[in-house]
C-alpha cells in the first residue's frame, strides 16, 4: 500500500480486471464455441458453471488440492455435457429446450450440495506475479496472473488451430456445417455432437472451478450472477472463433471492472450505467460489424437458430 | 377432442367429490390457525443461511426461536424479492399454520408484506427495517431495527488507530438510509481518532453480487485504502479479498475474525437472538408486539466482535472508553458542525442526532469526508 496513483487507477483496474474477471467467461466460451461449432446449442452452461463452482470448491475443501478441485470440475462439466448430449441426440429433441431444463437442474443441484460448503474456507488455485519489476503494489496486485488464465490462452490457441488444421477439427466443422454431408462421409453426426457437448461441458466446469477457487474465490449461491449465460452469448460476438473468444472475454472482464474504478477515483454519478458498460459494449459492438449483406458469418449451417 | 371430452366429464365428477370430501375433512379436523395449541414462527431469508452476513445474523436469531418452548420454527432461505416471497408466506401461514411472520429482507416489504398483511390480518409480520409507519401501514405489521451505526462508529474508531494511509474504504450495496448511515458513522468513528481521515465508497448496486464485491475491493485498495468494510448481504469476499490485498477489514453483520484472524480489527454484528426470543415470548404470552422495536449496544440488539490483535494499544483505549459512552445511551455520531459532502449544512454547532432519532431513518446524505455519492 502506499503510493497514491490517483487516475492511474482507472487503467489499472481495466487491466486488472479483464485478467481477473475474463477466465470465466473465456472458458465457458471456448466450450460454447466448441459445441455450436458441432451445430448444436448447450445454454446449459450457466449451470455447468455453477455446479462446476460448487464441485470444485467441496472437493478442494474435502481434500485439501485445488487441483483436484478443478479435475472434480471438469469431470461435473463432462458429465452435464454428455447428458444434455445424448438427451438431444434422442428424436425430435431440441436442444435450446433442453439446455434451459439443464441450467436450472445444474444450478438446483449445486444449491442442494453446496448448502454445507458456503462456510468453509477451500484453498485456492495458486497465482504466478509478472508485476515483480514494478514498485507499486496496485501494479503488483493487477498483474497477478492465475495459472488457469494462461491454461485458457493456450486452450483458445490450441482450440482454433484444432478446429482450423486437424483432422477431428474438420470432422466437427462437417457436422456442425452440413449433417447430410457428414452422413455421406461416413461421419456419426451424434457422435460427434456427443463428444463436443461433453468437451464444451469440461470447459465450463473449469470456469466454474475459476470463480470458487481463485477469483473470487468462495462459493456462494450468487457466485455467478449470470456469467454462464453472457458467455454463450459471447459466442456469437465472437464470431464462432475461439481466438475471438479471448479477447471478448478480455473486453467483457475489463468493462466490468470499470465501475467500481470510475467510482474510486471519484467519479460517482450514474455508477449504475457504467455497470451497464460490458453489455452496451455488446450493442455497440453488434451495431458496427452487422451487415444486412452477409449475415452471421462464420456461424455453422446446422445451428437451430441459423437454419 | 372425443377422448378428452370423456375423460374430462370423469374427472370433473372425481374431482367434485374430492373437493367436497376435503371440505368436510377441514372442517372436523382443528386445521384451523385458532386451534393450534403452539405458535408457529416463520422466517424468511433472501440467501443462504450460513453466508457469514445478513442472513446468517438472522438464522442465528432463528436458532435461539427454537429451543424456546412450544415454539415450533418454520424457515426458508434463497427467496427472491418478489412474488415468491408472497408465496413462502401464504404457504406458511396455510400449510404450517404460522401465526408470526419474519420476512427478514429489506425488499419483502413492499409491497409483498403489505399485501399478505391486507389478505391475512390475524397473521402477524415483522419486519427488519425503518419501513413502517403508523398513519399508512396495516396494524399487523411491525418494524424493528437496531443502531447498527453505532457498531460502525466503533468499528471507524479501530480503523482510525490502525490506518496509515489516512484512507479508509467501504463497499456498499445500495445507497438506503440504512447502509448511508453506516458509511457515515464508520468515517466519523475513524475522525474521531484523526479528522484528517476520509473514506472512499463504493456501491454494487446489488445487495449480493460476488464478483462485483471483490472488483470494488480491489479498486479500493488500488486506491490505498488500508482499513475497509462492507455494507453488503455476504461480507466473506470483501474480507478474504481485502486482507489478500493486505487491507484491514471490519466486519459487518456476523462474526467474520476466522476468516482474516490478523487483518480483522473488530466487527458489528446484529444480535438477533435476544431480540427474536423477546418477541416470540412476548406473543406467546399473549401480548402483543410493539409495531415499532429499536435498540442499540445497550439494548442488546447488536454487539462488537472482539479487539483484533493488529487494534493498537491506543485504539484499545478509544474503542472501550467509547464503547461505554454508547451503551449509556443517548450518544450522538452525527453531531454539529457537520456539512454533508457536497458542502450542504447537515447539524449547526451543537445540534446533534442522538442514535435513536428517527431523524436518522432517512438519512440521504454523504458527510462530508466521504468520497462517493447517494446516486
Amino acid at each position: 500500500m502506499g503510493e497514491d496513483i490517483g487516475l492511474w487507477g482507472v487503467p489499472l483496474a481495466i487491466i486488472g480486471g479483464a485478467i481477473r474477471v475474463s477466465t470465466p467467461f473465456l472458458f465457458v466460451s471456448l466450450g460454447e464455441c466448441l459445441t455450436e461449432r458441432s451445430g448444436r446449442i448447450n445454454l446449459g452452461l450457466e449451470g455447468t458453471l455453477v455446479f462446476g463452482a460448487m464441485s470444485a470448491y467441496a472437493i478442494a475443501y474435502e481434500t485439501g488440492s485445488p487441483w483436484l478441485g478443478v479435475l472434480a470440475a471438469m469431470i461435473a462439466g463432462t458429465i452435464f455435457g454428455l447428458l444434455h448430449g445424448w438427451i438431444c441426440s434422442l428424436p425430435k429433441v431440441n436442444d435450446i429446450a433442453i439446455g434451459i431444463a439443464l441450467m436450472l437442474f445444474g444450478m438446483g443441484l449445486a444449491f442442494f450440495f453446496g448448502k454445507s460448503f458456503i462456510q468453509p474456507v477451500a484453498p485456492d488455485l495458486p497465482a504466478i506475479s509478472f508485476g515483480f519489476w514494478s514498485d507499486y503494489p496496485q501494479v503488483q496486485a493487477a498483474l497477478k496472473v492465475n495459472i488457469l488464465f494462461l491454461i485458457g490462452i493456450a486452450a483458445s490457441l490450441g482450440l482454433w488451430w484444432m478446429l482450423r488444421n486437424t483432422k477431428i477439427g474438420l470432422r466437427i466443422r462437417v457436422v456442425g456445417d452440413s449433417t447430410d454431408a457428414a452422413r455421406a462421409m461416413g461421419l456419426r453426426p451424434n457422435v460427434v455432437k456427443l463428444l463436443s457437448t461433453a468437451a464444451g461441458g469440461a470447459f465450463a466446469g473449469v470456469g466454474g472451478a475459476y470463480l470458487s477457487l481463485y477469483y473470487p474465490g468462495s462459493w456462494n449461491e450468487g457466485i455467478s450472477s449470470g456469467q454462464g449465460l453472457m458467455a454463450v452469448a459471447l459466442v456469437i460476438f465472437a464470431r464462432w472463433n475461439p481466438i475471438y473468444c479471448f479477447w471478448a472475454a478480455l473486453l467483457f472482464g475489463g468493462a466490468g471492472a470499470l465501475g467500481p474504478a470510475l467510482q474510486s477515483v471519484g467519479v460517482t454519478q450514474g455508477y449504475y450505467l457504467f455497470y451497464a458498460a460490458p453489455y452496451v459494449l455488446t450493442l455497440v459492438v453488434m451495431i458496427f460489424t452487422s451487415s444486412a449483406a452477409k449475415t452471421m458469418t462464420g456461424a455453422p449451417a446446422e445451428l437451430s437458430i441459423t437454419k | 377432442m372425443s377422448i378428452q371430452n370423456k375423460t374430462s366429464r370423469r374427472n370433473l365428477l372425481k374431482s367434485t367429490v374430492g373437493l367436497a370430501g376435503l371440505a368436510t375433512m377441514s372442517s372436523i379436523l382443528p386445521v384451523n390457525r385458532a386451534f393450534a395449541a403452539d405458535l408457529t414462527v416463520g422466517f424468511i431469508y433472501v440467501g443462504a443461511k450460513d453466508d457469514y452476513g445478513y442472513n446468517q445474523a438472522h438464522a442465528e436469531g432463528a436458532a435461539a426461536v427454537k429451543a424456546i418452548e412450544g415454539v415450533t420454527v418454520v424457515e426458508e432461505e434463497n427467496v427472491p424479492e418478489d412474488v415468491s416471497v408472497q408465496k413462502t408466506m401464504e404457504s406458511m401461514i396455510n400449510f404450517d399454520s404460522a401465526s408470526l411472520i419474519f420476512p427478514t429482507s429489506f425488499g419483502y416489504f413492499d409491497p409483498h408484506i403489505l399485501t399478505m398483511a391486507k389478505k391475512y390480518p390475524d397473521v402477524r409480520f415483522e419486519h427488519a427495517g425503518g419501513m413502517w409507519q403508523a398513519d399508512k401501514h396495516p396494524m399487523n405489521v411491525g418494524s424493528y431495527f437496531g443502531y447498527i451505526g453505532m457498531g460502525q462508529y466503533l468499528n471507524g474508531i479501530a480503523a482510525g488507530h490502525a490506518t496509515k494511509t489516512k484512507k479508509i474504504g467501504f463497499v456498499a450495496a445500495k445507497p438506503i438510509p440504512q447502509v448511508l448511515l453506516n458509511i457515515n458513522s464508520f468515517l466519523l468513528g475513524a475522525r474521531a481518532v484523526d479528522p484528517t481521515i476520509t473514506c472512499q465508497v463504493i456501491f454494487t448496486g446489488e445487495w449480493s453480487l460476488a464478483v462485483k464485491e471483490a472488483e470494488a475491493t480491489n479498486a479500493l485498495a488500488d486506491q490505498g485504502a488500508d482499513v475497509i468494510t462492507c455494507h453488503v448481504d455476504g461480507p466473506k469476499v470483501v474480507m478474504e479479498t481485502a486482507a489478500g490485498r493486505g487491507a484491514f477489514v471490519c466486519g459487518y453483520h456476523a462474526n467474520q475474525s476466522s476468516l482474516a484472524p490478523d487483518k480483522y480489527l473488530t466487527g458489528a454484528e446484529w444480535n438477533w437472538a435476544k431480540v427474536y426470543t423477546d418477541m416470540v415470548n412476548t406473543m406467546k404470552d399473549g401480548g402483543t408486539i410493539d409495531n415499532f422495536i429499536r435498540g442499540g449496544l445497550k439494548e442488546g440488539f447488536i454487539k462488537m466482535s472482539p479487539l483484533g490483535p493488529a487494534v493498537p494499544e491506543a485504539g484499545r483505549k478509544q474503542f472501550e472508553e467509547t464503547q461505554a459512552e454508547i451503551l449509556k445511551g443517548g450518544f450522538a455520531a452525527i453531531k454539529g458542525p457537520l456539512n454533508d459532502n457536497k458542502g450542504n449544512v447537515i447539524a449547526t454547532a451543537g445540534q446533534s442526532f442522538v442514535e435513536t432519532d428517527v431523524a436518522l431513518e432517512s438519512m440521504n446524505y454523504l458527510v462530508e469526508g466521504v468520497i462517493g455519492s447517494t446516486n
